[in-house]
C-alpha cells in the first residue's frame, strides 16, 4: 500500500512514518502543509493520505478542508485525519459528506501501534475509523432525542459501529455473540426509523442523522 | 552598621526642618508673583476687553488664554501644582458656548485680583512682622521727638506682636496659597466632569488593551504548548509504542518498563490536552461560538440543550468570555447542582450578546462567595458585561450574562 503524509511537526511525522513503515506501508511523500499534500496526492495517487488537522499557514482546520478536497477530487485516496483534540464539528463536516474511506483519530492513538495500523488498513480499504472520543461526542444525548429510545446495550453497539467496527469486531469488543450483535443492530435501525440496509455507510448515518448542520444557526435538533 | 542609619535620620530630620521653613517661603513667593499678574490681567481685560468694540472682542478672546498659560506656569514653576490644559470643543460657536471657555474670565477678573489682594496682605504681613520684631534694633534711628512721645512699653508690645504675626504668617500664607490653588484648579483647568470623562476614556482604552493582551497571551501559550510539548509527548508515546510493537523478544522486565512509560506518556498527553483546551479552544477561532459551545455541551455529564442564535460573529474577546462563562457554568452544574438537565441559550441581538445557563438542580449558588461564579462576574465585567445569578435554595439555577459587542 502507498501513503502520503502531511504533518507539520517533524518529530511526529517521523514517528508516524516509522509506524506506517513497520506495517509494510510505503510512504511515498512527506509534506508539511495542505498545499504540498494536495500536490503530492495528485502526483502519486496513493491509497491513503494521513493528514494533520492543524497545519500552516493558518493552523486551524486546513487538514479538514484538504481532506474534503481529496475525497472529492481523488476518490481513490482514503483520508485519515489526525488531531490533537476531538472536535465533533470537524467530524460532522467530514462524515456528512463522505461515509467511506475516511478516518478521524486523536494523535496519541498512533502510539497504540497495532490498533492504529488496523484503523489505517480499514480506512484505506474504504471503511471508517472514528476515535472513541469522537463517537462519544456524536452520541451525546439531547432532549427528545430518538437515541433515548435505545437500550444501554444498543447504545454500546451503536458506539462501536460508529468507530467503524464490523459485526465481528463489535462482538469481540462487547464480548457477545455475532448474532446478538446483528439483532441489536436491527433493533437500532428500527428504533431510529432507518430503512434496513446492508451497507456500512448506513451504519455511520445512524449516528450522524442526529447531528445538527454546520454554521451558527439553531443548534437544537 | 549604625553609621548610615544615623546619617539617614539626621538627613531626614534636616529635610523636615528645611521643608518646614521652605513651605511658607515658597507660598509667599508664589503669592507675590500672582499679584502683578492678576492686576495686569484684570486691568487689561477691563479697560480694553469690556467696551464692546471689535478690537476689544479680539483682546478678550486672545489675551485670556495667554494669561491662563502664564498663570499655569506660575503654578507649576513656583508651587509644583500642575493644572492640566482645558480641552476646548471644536468650532468657534461650540467654543463660545462651552463653560470651559468662560470659567477663566471669572478667575482673571474676580478671583485673581481678590486672591492677589490677600497675597499682598501676606507679603506686607511679613514686612510688618519683621519690622515689629526688630523694632528694638532700629528705634534709636527714629527722630528723638517721636521716640520721646511714645510709651516705652509700646516697643515691647510691638516686639511681642511681631512674634505673633510671624508665627501666624506661615499658616496664613499656606492657606492663601491653597485658596489660590483651588481657584486655579477649578477655573483655569478643565472641568471636573471633563477630567473624569477623559480619565474614563483613558481607562477604558487601557483596560481593553489589557483584556486583549491577556487573551492574546492565552492563545500564544496554547499555540506554544500545541507546537512544542504536546507534539514531543505524542512522538515519545509513538516511539515507545513502536518499541513494543517491533521488538517482541524483549526480556519481560524491560517490556514492563516500556509499557509503563508508554501508559504514562499517554496519560500525560490527555492531561496536557485538557489543560490546553482550558486555555483557549482552537475551534473557537476556527468555527466560532456555536461550534465551540456544542463541544462543551457534548462533553457535559449533565445533558444539555443548546440553542445558539447569532446573526453575526461577536468580537473575539466577547466570544472568549461567553465560551468560558458557559464552560465554567456547566462545570459548576456538574459539580454542585445535582441537576438532571441543563439549558444553554446564546442569543445575539445586534449590539449585545446574551448568555443564559439554566439547570434544574438544587440551587443555592452564590456569586459573592469564592466559587467560579465570582471569576465569571469579573470576566464579564472586563468587557463591560453584567452577570446575574438567580439560584434559590431548592433550585432551579439561572445564570445570565449580558455582554456588549462593541466593534
Amino acid at each position: 500500500m502507498r501513503a502520503v503524509i502531511a504533518e507539520d511537526s517533524l518529530l511526529l511525522r517521523i514517528g508516524v512514518v516509522k509506524v506506517l513503515q513497520s506495517a509494510g506501508i510505503d510512504v511515498v511523500a512527506e509534506e508539511d502543509d495542505a498545499e504540498g499534500l494536495l500536490r503530492a496526492v495528485e502526483e502519486h495517487r496513493p491509497e491513503l493520505a494521513v493528514v494533520d488537522v492543524r497545519m500552516p499557514p493558518g493552523f486551524t482546520d486546513e487538514g479538514v478542508r484538504a481532506a474534503l478536497v481529496i475525497r472529492r477530487q481523488f476518490p481513490g485516496t482514503a483520508v485519515l485525519l489526525l488531531s490533537q483534540y476531538v472536535e465533533g464539528r470537524y467530524a460532522a463536516d467530514l462524515l456528512t459528506e463522505y461515509q467511506a474511506g475516511i478516518g478521524y483519530l486523536l494523535k496519541q492513538r498512533v502510539a497504540d501501534v497495532a490498533e492504529f495500523v488496523d484503523a489505517v488498513r480499514r480506512v484505506a480499504a474504504g471503511g471508517t475509523a472514528l476515535d472513541p472520543q469522537v463517537v462519544a461526542q456524536l452520541l451525546v444525548r439531547r432532549r427528545n432525542d430518538p437515541l433515548d429510545r435505545l437500550t444501554q446495550r444498543e447504545r454500546e453497539v451503536l458506539a462501536s459501529m460508529a468507530e467503524g467496527r464490523s459485526n465481528a469486531g463489535i462482538a469481540e469488543a462487547l464480548v457477545i455473540s455475532e448474532s446478538a450483535v446483528a439483532k441489536h443492530i436491527n433493533s437500532i435501525f428500527a428504533k431510529l426509523d432507518l430503512p434496513k440496509a446492508e451497507t456500512d455507510h448506513r451504519r455511520v448515518l445512524a449516528v450522524l442523522q442526529f447531528r445538527s448542520g454546520d454554521g451558527d444557526g439553531e443548534e437544537e435538533s | 552598621m549604625a553609621g548610615p542609619y544615623r546619617y539617614g535620620v539626621q538627613n531626614s530630620h534636616f529635610g523636615r526642618v528645611r521643608r518646614a521653613l521652605g513651605r511658607p517661603w515658597r507660598a509667599t513667593v508664589f503669592l507675590a508673583a500672582g499679584l502683578p499678574l492678576a492686576t495686569i490681567g484684570a486691568v487689561v481685560l477691563l479697560t480694553i476687553g469690556i467696551p464692546p468694540t471689535p478690537a476689544g472682542a479680539v483682546v478678550l478672546l486672545l489675551f485670556s488664554p495667554l494669561l491662563t498659560r502664564i498663570q499655569r506656569d506660575r503654578y507649576r514653576v513656583l508651587y509644583d501644582v500642575e493644572i492640566p490644559p482645558t480641552r476646548h470643543p471644536q468650532g468657534l460657536l461650540a467654543r463660545l458656548r462651552s463653560r470651559s471657555t468662560w470659567r477663566p474670565y471669572l478667575y482673571h477678573l474676580l478671583l485673581g485680583p481678590l486672591i492677589g489682594t490677600l497675597g499682598a496682605a501676606v507679603v506686607l504681613g511679613w514686612a510688618a512682622g519683621v519690622a515689629m520684631v526688630t523694632c528694638w534694633m532700629w528705634r534709636y534711628a527714629l527722630p528723638l521727638d517721636v521716640r520721646l512721645s511714645e510709651n516705652p512699653k509700646l516697643f515691647t508690645l510691638n516686639t511681642v506682636g511681631g512674634v505673633v504675626v510671624l508665627a501666624v504668617l506661615p499658616w496664613a500664607s499656606a492657606a492663601v496659597a491653597r485658596l489660590d490653588c483651588w481657584a486655579g484648579r477649578n477655573f483655569l483647568g478643565p472641568d471636573r466632569a471633563e477630567v473624569l470623562e477623559k480619565r474614563v476614556e483613558v481607562l477604558a482604552v487601557s483596560r481593553a488593551g489589557v483584556v486583549d493582551a491577556a487573551d492574546a497571551e492565552r492563545r500564544r501559550i496554547e499555540r506554544d504548548l500545541h507546537d512544542g510539548a504536546q507534539q514531543r509527548l505524542v512522538s515519545l508515546a509513538v516511539n515507545l509504542g513502536l518499541a513494543l510493537a517491533t521488538m517482541p523478544d524483549l526480556p519481560s522486565d524491560a517490556r514492563t518498563v516500556i509499557q509503563e512509560a508508554h501508559a504514562e506518556a499517554k496519560a500525560a498527553i490527555e492531561e496536557l490536552s485538557l489543560l490546553v483546551r482550558g486555555l483557549h479552544p482552537a475551534v473557537l477561532d476556527d468555527r466560532g461560538l456555536s461550534a465551540a459551545l456544542s463541544g462543551i455541551a457534548e462533553r457535559s455529564v449533565v445533558p444539555v440543550r443548546l440553542t445558539v442564535t447569532l446573526p453575526q460573529r461577536p468580537p473575539p474577546t466577547v466570544e472568549a468570555v461567553a465560551y468560558f462563562t458557559v464552560s465554567e457554568a456547566l462545570a459548576n452544574v456538574a459539580k454542585h447542582s445535582k441537576a438532571e438537565q441543563a439549558e444553554v441559550e446564546v442569543r445575539g441581538t445586534g449590539d449585545r450578546l446574551l448568555v443564559r445557563v439554566w439547570d434544574d438542580g438544587v440551587g443555592g449558588a452564590d456569586a459573592s462567595d469564592g466559587t467560579g461564579l465570582r471569576g465569571l462576574a469579573l470576566r464579564a465585567a472586563s468587557v463591560d458585561g453584567r452577570l446575574t445569578v438567580r439560584s434559590p435554595q431548592g433550585g432551579p439555577t439561572e445564570i445570565r450574562v449580558e455582554l456588549p459587542c462593541v466593534r
